[in-house]
């Protein structure tokens, strides 16, 4: 193996301590995962590459290790999901509608990573606006899943949204990723890429500077390698913000620290209303295998009910639409963007938005002005806020049997590329495990449990009580440990 | 009651006000851009206000504790829970596509407003309602012959909506609403009320019916700019739809605006054409908590408001209500005539304020705070007034030169040599003189025709310039014309 090779297979704690330890430089680091990303890019995992301003970086952080001033994340490679908004560097949300937007600042979450001597590969893919699971609704083409079922080189979903910043780890193109999370759009593409990623609590996480999508469920979280490295990159993305009334003012624990003090006497909750009919066997085989695992090493299994979870799929989907369909109003052509002009204002406005929105953003457009609409609003959004409140209580209730929750990640495996394209109700399925924890605001990770009979990466869920984060990246680091899950994609370090 | 006469009968005019007051704040309700009038286009404009991707509101605690006055200041309840709303519409001068508003939870509930009428009376009409939402950014359509320009210095200022119940039944009462409501806001110092700039704006819901019978179908008017045209568009919109309902018609409810050019009101667009504006909670912002110890301290900080302030002249100076009315209207107003009225004649003061000094005021255009006379001066020229240095008619001289001079009265009356003569020997040997030259008028007042005793006064006025004491002038005259 190169040495390049070897530095894009670390670990991002790894990487870290081998550039504190003088191993290798930043510059080096960074020059193996440019290159990775340039041997990726059959994946179409990034939008924009940034080479230069990553290698200005890396020397920065050379000069800063060698002055014995290193930051908590000093030299070390990221990719940044295309919905942050980051200065001077074109922002596209994957959508036609952005574009030639460059955004003269640079969103909470970024530059409390750049403050904390992270570096940016560049900008990936993601499914337009965040609306997807599958990273095909991009304006700028689907994005590759590194994995390939065992003999049979057909392409895969990377799942979404956050499939670019998926691939781009699972494929060592980056060491981590930001995402942002809705119904599941980091733990879905975490658990298709067999890799970690975690939502945080709603709060924990400032969303100033984040393209919005669904204001009261978008959540930015890492997406890593290893529950560590998840762990490492949390802790400097989050953090009170008062440009974000949502933000919480909460110290921001050392995640880290407390990672590896194990499971032993905490109450695991297992929901029974999460065995759904028609889930494969092989995921159903992994979760008791993930209790088994928890079990082993000391904590208490506890069936725990959720009743209205069974509601959790359809409300959000009346919620996220209604809320996309007044935050995506702002893309009219009038300020920045893509404008296609027209005889009258009006006709601008459709003109623009009919060329710059592809369709899964314009159903959801339609589904949330319909939702929000005279005459519609309390038989579905007062309703769906209803059941919102009713599945928080559920959790509420739930939370005080046990301290975590343990569920599938997703009902599959990743599907090939060119499956699922014609039933949009079908793709939203996707979400049935994870949505339930946006609507309630509280963390939720994904970690790598096993593989698939086809030798795909399948992922367990764990969910926490809000802002107790550090618990569920306890127990998640439990499973990993367990798991041992040590495969790797047909397609990593570029090299396919 | 007034009522209007129609053909058919009378009719009662039912009048409801909107008005759309600006906060005074130094930055916007969700961004800290300024919001100084006048200033170049799209110079006070934050990433907020522009609604650019990504970008989320803050509340403007300034902007909260002046609507919670407001809210005390028109004796209304203070909701401690309120709720921000998206109002969703397209324009082109929204760059979000919606406006920040409160629908359902507004931050203030309901209240009263004492209207003061002509000759005295008053009238209690209630408020509704006071919520928060932001302004919208400006178009401009005359700047270029096929595109619009937007201006977004406005977009984003605060706004205070006040809505009034639809208690008022006559534009004179509609006139007394704003002035009312113009003079609480500005004694709270939460809007400034300037009506020019648009920093106060109304809507106006008028309906017809027959004297207490049902209520009639409304217009809104929609946008009016000054009392004056409130008046006129209220007037305008009564006939109107009297005649339509005596010609056998009904009344469309719809928005209309007021030409002030033609002085008439025009269809703008119907209710069937009204915007579905999709209110739902804005998910940025969580809703406005307030502390009662909160709205306790601002109630502790309340200026004297115009009703008791009024009450306060008319008990402790021994002033009309009319007086105390004119005085209160506005607060600088009020503290200059108390700065005057200050161990003073509090009668003469109110005069000297109300008369002389607003007439030279308004005439010159300027603010009170600006005037060349200050309290100080004007109680300075009173008091030369009440020590008999200077007499009444002389004194409007002086005050015109301390108008034109800015020097206080004693100094005007100094190097003018104005002071009254009350030495009675020389006002004896003036009258002497006068007396001495016209001796046949003095055998003719002696005859009887005691009609030339003014012909005397105004001789010895003359003589001495006008500087004698008037008093003593009648009285030697007197003694002496008797012989």
């Amino acid at each position: 193996m190169t040495m390049a090779a070897n530095l894009t297979d670390l670990t991002l704690a790894e990487a870290r301590d081998g550039l504190v330890a003088r191993r290798f430089s930043a510059i080096e680091l960074t020059d193996a995962h440019v290159a990775a990303v340039e041997a990726g890019r059959p994946l179409n995992a990034f939008i924009t590459e940034t080479p230069d301003a990553a290698r200005a970086a890396a020397a920065e952080s050379d000069r800063r290790i060698a002055a014995g001033e290193a930051r908590p994340l000093e030299g070390l490679p990221l990719a940044i999901k295309d919905l942050f908004c980051t200065a001077g560097v074109p922002t596209t949300a994957g959508s036609h509608i952005l574009d030639g937007f460059k955004p003269p600042y640079e969103s909470t979450v970024t530059a409390n990573l750049w403050q904390a001597g992270a570096v940016m590969l560049g900008k990936v893919n993601l499914d337009e606006f965040a609306m997807g699971s599958s990273n095909m609704t991009s304006y700028h083409g689907p994005v590759e899943n590194p994995w390939r079922r065992r003999g049979d080189n057909r392409p895969l979903t990377p799942g979404g949204s956050s499939g670019g910043s998926a691939a781009a780890v699972a494929a060592r193109m980056a060491l981590g990723a930001t995402g942002t999370d809705t119904g599941g759009s980091i733990r879905q593409p975490a658990a298709f890429c067999g890799i970690v990623g975690i939502k945080p609590t709603y709060g924990r996480c400032s969303r100033w500077g984040i393209v919005a999508f669904a204001s009261s469920l978008d959540q930015a979280g890492p997406m890593a390698r290893t529950v560590r490295d998840a762990a490492i990159l949390l802790r400097e993305m989050a953090g009170h913000d008062p440009k974000d009334s949502t933000s919480v003012a909460l110290p921001v624990p050392d995640f880290e620290k407390t990672l590896d003090q194990g499971v032993k006497g905490l109450r695991i909750g297992i929901p029974k209303e999460y065995r759904i009919a028609g889930t494969p066997p092989e995921i159903e085989a992994l979760w008791q295998q993930g209790i088994a695992w928890l079990k082993d090493a000391g904590a208490e299994p506890v069936e725990v009910s959720l009743p209205h979870a069974r509601f959790a799929l359809p409300t959000y989907y009346i919620i996220a639409p209604a809320e996309a369909s007044s935050n995506l109003a702002r893309y009219d052509g009038v300020r920045f963007g893509l404008r296609v002009p027209g005889q009258t204002l009006d006709e601008m406005y459709e003109n623009t938005r009919a060329a710059g929105f592809g369709a899964e953003v314009r159903r959801r457009v339609l589904i949330g002005t319909y939702v929000l609409s005279a005459g519609y609003y309390d038989a579905y959004y007062l309703k769906a806020q209803r059941v919102r409140a009713r599945i928080v209580e559920d959790f509420r209730n739930a939370f005080e049997k046990v301290d975590a929750i343990l569920t599938p990640a997703t009902p599959s495996a990743a599907f090939g590329l060119d499956d699922k394209q014609d039933d949009p109700i079908a793709m939203y399925l996707n979400d049935v495990f994870t949505v339930t924890a946006n609507l309630a605001g509280l963390p939720g990770l994904s970690v790598p449990g096993g593989l698939s009979a086809e030798g795909l990466p399948l992922g367990l869920q764990v969910l926490g009580r809000a802002f107790d984060e550090e618990t569920v990246l306890r127990v998640g680091r439990q499973i990993e440990k367990a798991a041992g899950f040590t495969a790797k994609p047909a397609m990593a370090g570029g090299a396919a | 009651m007034s009522l209007i006469a129609g053909r058919t009968g009378d009719w009662e005019v039912v009048i409801g006000l909107e008005v759309h007051a600006q906060v005074v704040s130094n930055s916007k309700l969700f961004s800290g851009a300024a919001t100084e009038f006048g200033a170049e286009p799209n110079t006070q404009v934050s990433f907020v206000d522009a609604g650019m991707p990504g970008m989320l509101p803050v509340i403007n605690g300034v902007c909260v504790r002046q609507a919670v006055l407001t809210g005390l200041g028109l004796n209304a309840e203070i909701n401690l829970v309120s709720v921000f709303d998206r109002k969703n519409y397209f324009y082109a001068d929204l760059p979000a596509g919606y406006q920040i508003s409160q629908f359902t939870r507004p931050i203030v509930g309901k209240g009263t407003i004492v209207l003061d009428l002509p000759g005295g009376a008053t009238r209690e009409v209630g408020i509704t309602r006071l919520h928060l939402e932001q302004d919208a950014g400006k178009s401009l359509h005359d700047q270029h012959p096929t595109k619009s320009f937007i201006d977004l210095n406005r977009s984003g200022v605060a706004l205070m909506e006040i809505v009034s119940e639809p208690d008022m039944r006559t534009s004179e009462e509609a006139g007394a609403y704003l002035k009312k409501l113009r003079s609480i806001l500005r004694y709270l110092g939460t809007c400034d009320g300037n009506m020019e700039e648009g920093s106060m704006r109304c809507d106006c819901n008028v309906s017809v019916r027959r004297p207490g019978g049902e209520l009639g179908t409304r217009c809104e008017i929609k946008n009016v700019n000054s009392i004056r045209f409130v008046m006129l568009a209220i007037e305008y919109e009564a006939r109107r739809q009297i005649e339509i309902i005596e010609d056998g018609g009904t009344i469309r409810q719809e928005t209309r605006l007021f030409d002030s050019g033609r002085g008439e009101t025009r269809s703008m667009r119907s209710k069937e054409d009204a915007h579905d504006y999709r209110y739902f909670p804005d998910p940025d912002l969580l809703p406005l908590v307030l502390s009662p110890e909160f709205v306790a301290e601002i109630k502790a900080g309340m200026p004297e408001l115009p009703d008791p302030k009024k009450a306060r002249f008319v008990a402790e100076y021994g002033l009309s209500p009319y007086d105390a009315g004119v005085l209160v209207g506005e607060q600088e107003n009020a503290a200059f005539f108390e700065a005057v009225a200050r161990g003073r004649d509090a009668k003469l003061a109110a005069n000297w304020v109300t008369g002389d000094f607003f007439g030279f005021l308004n005439k010159s255009g300027r603010p009170i705070a600006e005037a060349p006379v200050s309290a100080e001066a004007l109680g300075g020229l009173i008091d030369l007034i009440r020590d008999g240095t200077i007499s009444g008619r002389l004194a409007k001289e002086v005050f015109e030169a301390m108008w034109e001079t800015g020097k206080p009265a004693a100094a005007i009356v100094e190097e003018r040599g104005l002071r009254q003569v009350s030495d009675t020997g020389a006002i004896e040997a003036s009258i002497d003189g006068v007396m001495a030259a016209n001796a046949d008028k003095v055998a003719e007042y002696r005859s009887g025709k005691d009609k030339l005793f003014g012909f005397f006064v105004g001789q010895v006025m003359k003589a001495t310039q006008g500087k004698a004491n008037p008093a003593l002038v009648n009285e030697i005259l007197k003694r002496k014309l008797a012989g």
